[in-house]
């Protein structure tokens, strides 16, 4: 762009010379454009939000389409097998002829087949370049060193004499310095002839050079070796061949898709996943049957069958798929409701009982502990208030143990009844295996499911996601557990962090005079913000968990000793040691908030006659109120995100109790729990199947995302409400 | 993009340049703002009170029998105050005229803030402040160790130069000293808003959205509202910092009023950058010069038949 440059002014001679004029037109900087400085912020902001928006879509993804019914496939491998399960997922390699070695008889046939059109191609492009006889002859070279090895390695040749060893390799030199331009124009009259005819006639050829090698190295007896080389041009031709064949197809890769297939049925096949390569399945084999059925289990995974019996006791009501199925459908039902029966009473009615039994010892004990503080000497059980108390310990005992027994029978009558119902599936192999219809969570057929029944069975497995316990290594069920031990811990933690970090932050801005003392303490706080995460849980671990929960232990729970109550892990330590963890999240943004408080409110405020206190709390935290929020907001995003310290002070990888639940005194803060983080660690690292819990962890993950931002959303629908009641509207 | 004629920027400079002889005096007052030079650069007489101030000598303020007859509400004696080691008042001595207007005027940094806040100890928030010498309110002692400053600030009122309502409702902005005395009564509460809304000339723009946010209001309505707040707490004395210098003429005009109506009810001590509005608003007008008192007398007699040149010559706008 072309500015004119003003001329120099005449200026009057009664004015003054400015000191410095402007510059007009061409001598801009670079850095006074304001299009570079556009470009890179764009371009930064458009790194940041493809990254973020990229894990997200990933996290939303795969997490998603975990709970999908996916269609059942059956199909038959070239090793004669029978296959039936769901392909997982696919991926693609690259395989060349080198692979072929590894490969069994039928697979390698067929994966031949492959390789060959990409070999043919390959030689064709060197035909027509006229690249083949320099290529070829580069390979002789180095195929006469691959020949001497091959030699060496037969098993007759390799048990001989060294002397002998050098014998036959002068002889086969000397044989190929022979013979090789001989065999190599054949080599290559016969590669040209094939590769203009077809695919099937190069292989062909392959395959008979092959044949031959193989039976030459096969040789058990020494002298042939050599004879058979001399003798036979056939067997000559294809052993030196064969090396210089190997190394013009060195380059030639084509990829293989091959595909995951979950076969389950792990009692029987001893693996859940089973990789299939498109070249090893008997073409035409592949299909969906019909009746063709998941069964999810409550031990052992997934099964894949066809229905094939179903038995009453020793009755069998049903045969073939259809009738089975239908009985199945049938029976189910009341069988799993006797099952949730049994659960219930194990879980409430024998842990009330369980629950009883151990505050009845724990009473003894505390009279126990109380009877020798008081008489100063140990033995105690003499005592006539002991011996009173035992009796009464042992009555109740008597009474629990009653209890426990009919409880026991009333499991013990259902599982009975239960036992009755077994359904007889026919596995891919043809097997018949027997399942318990108790044993049984969850089942369909697969192939013959509607969208419509497609898209209940992955709603019903996402409500079991959510409500359920884990199972199966927590690979399988649900995460209900951890969700409620985030959820705790995360609440319990802003509870406890947002008073004391406010409170700080107050008298760090409002009530200190600024020096260095204050100076040095800001930047500690900020400094907090920096230390690695671990370091607060071996913090947590060592000062609240040991040193203040043992104390607590000590004082409180004499009578428990040795099992610790608080002197362990649990939901009120991990709580604090987040909440030491966040404080300075807090600090530094409710300090942020109260400096932003313009002076001249406080002013108006002191001057209307009000304390400090009243300015601070009539004026000054209603208007830092959605800083302090925004705060806490990220506070609680940080703390429930937070993994490393939790595995010290609290987080298991299972725990049914839940840390706040129906029975007194309904807050267990001892209690360990299940966190989403440390599972989704769990899954991913610790899971002995761990292809069936991938997906897990990226539902889980999506579960933890979505669950983070419903809790800030909670909080900044609260940070709206508190602001419109604090300042009527108007941030 | 449409350029500039070049030759239009460079000649602009010489037109409004300083070398220009000073005009003549103005017959009227004109705005402090338009800035003529030092006074020592211009014509100073050896013997000027503002050299001698200039120089840190103490000089003897120049006050009218006028307002020593009047009753004092009142009375600075011998004050002085510091900040850090910066003194920034110099032996002040005057009283102030209950139920009158009184307007500090002088050049900006002065001293007049300081002096207005050091009426209800708004100082003591900076640290570093230290004061000698006394301020004394019907006759008692308010910078005593043993004084509560805060039943201090709640006998006056004060309304600062930047409008600076609560983020609340307008009702409870007016009603917030009898929140901090712990008032629930409700009738009190609105019985006090609307007089004292009234009395701010407000209640006819806002009492149909007295629980609307007084952030909401317009320049003008936010510090009328801040005088009402003022005034809700009955206070004895009413400071106003330079209440209008954030405001247009008409939202002055307004509070001008407003002050010609408070007048005699309260005790007033404005603030004003603006010597025509000293001269409209208040009875008695004191000028202050780096930190001390000049003269202080009637403003009739101030800015008509001033007893000091120097008062003369900051009024008609030679210095300043």
């Amino acid at each position: 762009m072309s500015v004119p440059v003003a001329p120099p002014a005449e200026t009057p001679a009664t004015s003054r010379q400015p000191a410095y004029r402007r510059v007009f037109g061409g001598s801009y900087s670079l850095a006074a454009q304001g299009e570079p400085a556009l470009w890179v912020c764009a371009a930064g902001l458009v790194v940041c939000l493809t990254m973020i928006v990229g894990l997200l879509a990933l996290v939303l993804l795969q997490g998603s389409f975990t709970f999908w019914p996916l269609p059942l496939t059956e199909l038959e491998t070239r090793d004669g097998k029978r296959h039936l399960g769901e392909f997982t997922r696919e991926e693609t390699f690259t395989m060349g002829f080198a692979a072929l070695a590894t490969l069994e008889e039928t697979e390698r046939e067929a994966a031949e087949r492959l390789l060959c059109p990409a070999l043919r191609r390959y030689l064709q492009r060197l035909v027509e370049n006229d690249r083949l006889e320099p290529a070829m002859q580069e390979a002789a070279k180095q195929a006469a060193g691959l020949l001497e090895r091959a030699l060496l390695e037969i098993p007759a040749v390799a048990s001989a004499t060294p002397a002998e060893q050098r014998r036959m390799r002068a002889e086969l030199q000397s044989l190929w310095r022979e013979r090789r331009s001989e065999y190599r124009r054949r080599l290559l009259d016969r590669l040209r002839e094939s590769l203009e005819r077809s695919d099937d006639a190069l292989l062909e050829l392959l395959r008979g050079i092959e044949a031959k090698y193989q039976s030459w190295l096969g040789q058990s007896d020494p002298s042939q070796v050599m004879a058979s080389l001399r003798d036979d041009d056939a067997t000559a031709f294809a052993v030196w061949s064969r090396p210089v064949l190997q190394l013009l197809a060195v380059d030639v890769r084509i990829p293989v898709r091959r595909r995951l297939l979950r076969i389950g049925n792990y009692e029987l096949t001893n693996e859940h996943f089973r990789w299939i390569a498109d070249y090893q399945i008997v073409p035409g084999s592949e299909h969906h049957p019909q009746w063709a059925a998941i069964f999810e289990r409550i031990a052992w995974g997934r099964f894949y069958g066809i229905p094939k019996e179903l038995w009453v006791g020793d009755e069998r009501v049903a045969v073939g798929p259809q009738q089975t199925w239908l009985a199945f459908e049938r029976h189910h039902p009341a069988v799993r409701k006797r099952w949730r029966e049994i659960r219930h009473i194990e879980k409430h009615v024998i842990g009330e009982i369980n629950r009883k039994m151990e505050a009845a010892r724990l009473s003894l004990r505390r009279l126990e502990l109380d009877l020798q503080r008081r008489l100063g000497r140990t033995d105690v059980r003499e005592t006539p208030q002991f011996r009173h108390a035992q009796a009464e310990f042992d009555e109740t005992e008597k009474r629990l143990n009653e209890a426990f027994r009919q409880a026991q029978q009333n499991i013990e009558r259902l599982r009975a009844e239960n036992a009755g119902f077994r359904l007889v599936v026919t596995t891919a192999e043809g097997d018949d295996h027997s399942l318990q219809l108790a044993d049984i969570v969850r089942a369909y057929t697969a192939n013959r499911l509607t969208r419509r029944e497609k898209f209940s069975v992955y709603l019903s497995r996402w409500w079991e996601f959510l409500s359920e316990e884990p199972r199966e290594a927590n690979s399988e069920g649900g995460v209900f557990p951890a969700i409620w031990g985030t959820v705790a811990m995360t609440l319990l933690m802003s509870v406890v962090v947002v008073p004391f970090g406010v409170l700080a932050a107050l008298y760090l801005r409002e009530y200190a005079r600024s020096g260095p003392a204050i100076s040095i303490l800001r930047i500690a706080i900020n400094n907090l913000a920096g230390v690695p995460s671990i370091v607060f849980g071996v913090f947590g671990l060592g000062f609240f968990c040991y040193t203040v929960g043992g104390g607590v232990d000590a004082l409180f729970f004499p009578e428990r000793l040795p099992a610790p109550t608080f002197g362990t892990g649990g939901l009120l330590w991990a709580s604090l040691t987040l909440a030491l963890l966040t404080l300075p999240v807090v600090i530094v943004a409710t300090e942020e908030a109260l400096a932003a408080v313009p002076r001249s409110m406080r002013e108006g405020s002191l001057a209307c006659g009000a304390t400090q206190w009243q300015t601070i709390r009539n004026i000054v935290l209603p208007r830092a109120m959605p800083g302090i929020m925004t705060g806490m907001i990220l506070a609680m995003a940080r703390g429930a995100g937070e993994v490393a310290p939790l595995m010290l002070v609290g987080a298991v990888k299972l725990a049914p109790e839940l840390p706040i639940d129906g029975v007194f005194p309904y807050v267990h803060l001892e209690r360990s729990f299940m966190h989403l983080g440390f599972h989704i660690y769990d899954l991913g690292f610790q899971s002995p199947n761990s292809e069936a819990a991938k997906p897990m962890v990226f539902t889980t993950t999506l579960l933890l995302i979505v669950l983070i931002g419903v809790m800030n959303f909670f909080a900044m629908w609260l940070r709206s409400r508190l602001t419109r009641r604090f300042a009527h509207g108007q941030f | 993009m449409t350029q500039q004629p070049p030759a239009a920027v460079p000649q602009s400079p010489a037109s409004t340049d300083g070398d220009v002889p000073q005009q003549p005096a103005f017959s009227q007052p004109r705005p402090a703002a338009a800035k003529p030079p030092l006074p020592d650069e211009t014509r100073p007489p050896a013997t000027s009170r503002l050299h001698r101030i200039a120089l840190g000598e103490p000089i003897q303020a120049e006050i009218h029998d006028a307002v020593l007859r009047e009753d004092a509400v009142l009375e600075f004696d011998h004050f002085s105050l510091w900040y850090g080691s910066k003194q920034a008042l110099f032996d002040v001595s005057f009283p102030v005229a209950r139920g009158k207007v009184t307007a500090l005027i002088g050049p900006s940094g002065c001293g007049k803030s300081t002096l207005l806040r050091s009426i209800n100890r708004m100082n003591d928030l900076i640290d570093s402040v230290r004061y000698e010498g006394d301020i004394r309110l019907n006759g008692e002692s308010i910078l005593g160790r043993q004084v509560d400053v805060i039943e201090l600030r709640k006998r006056m009122g004060m309304v600062f130069q930047k409008p600076n309502p609560f983020p609340m409702s307008i009702f409870e902005n007016v009603v917030y000293p009898l929140r901090i005395d712990g008032i629930r009564n409700r009738r009190l509460l609105k019985e006090v808003c609307e007089q004292s809304l009234r009395g701010a000339a407000l209640w006819d723009e806002v009492k149909d959205r007295l629980h609307e946010s007084g952030l909401g209001l317009s320049g003008g309505q936010q510090q009328r509202l801040c005088i009402a707040r003022a005034i809700a707490g009955a206070p004895e004395v009413l400071l106003l910092d330079e209440p209008c210098s954030a405001l247009d003429p008409i939202a002055t005009a307004k509070i001008e009023d407003l002050i010609n109506e408070l007048r005699g009810e309260y005790s007033i001590v404005i603030v004003t950058h603006n010597m025509q509005q000293a001269s409209r608003v208040s009875d008695y007008t004191a000028l202050m010069y780096l930190g001390r008192l000049l003269e202080y007398g009637p403003t009739s007699d101030i800015f008509t038949r001033p007893h000091l040149p120097e008062t003369n010559d900051y009024i008609t706008g030679r210095f300043g």
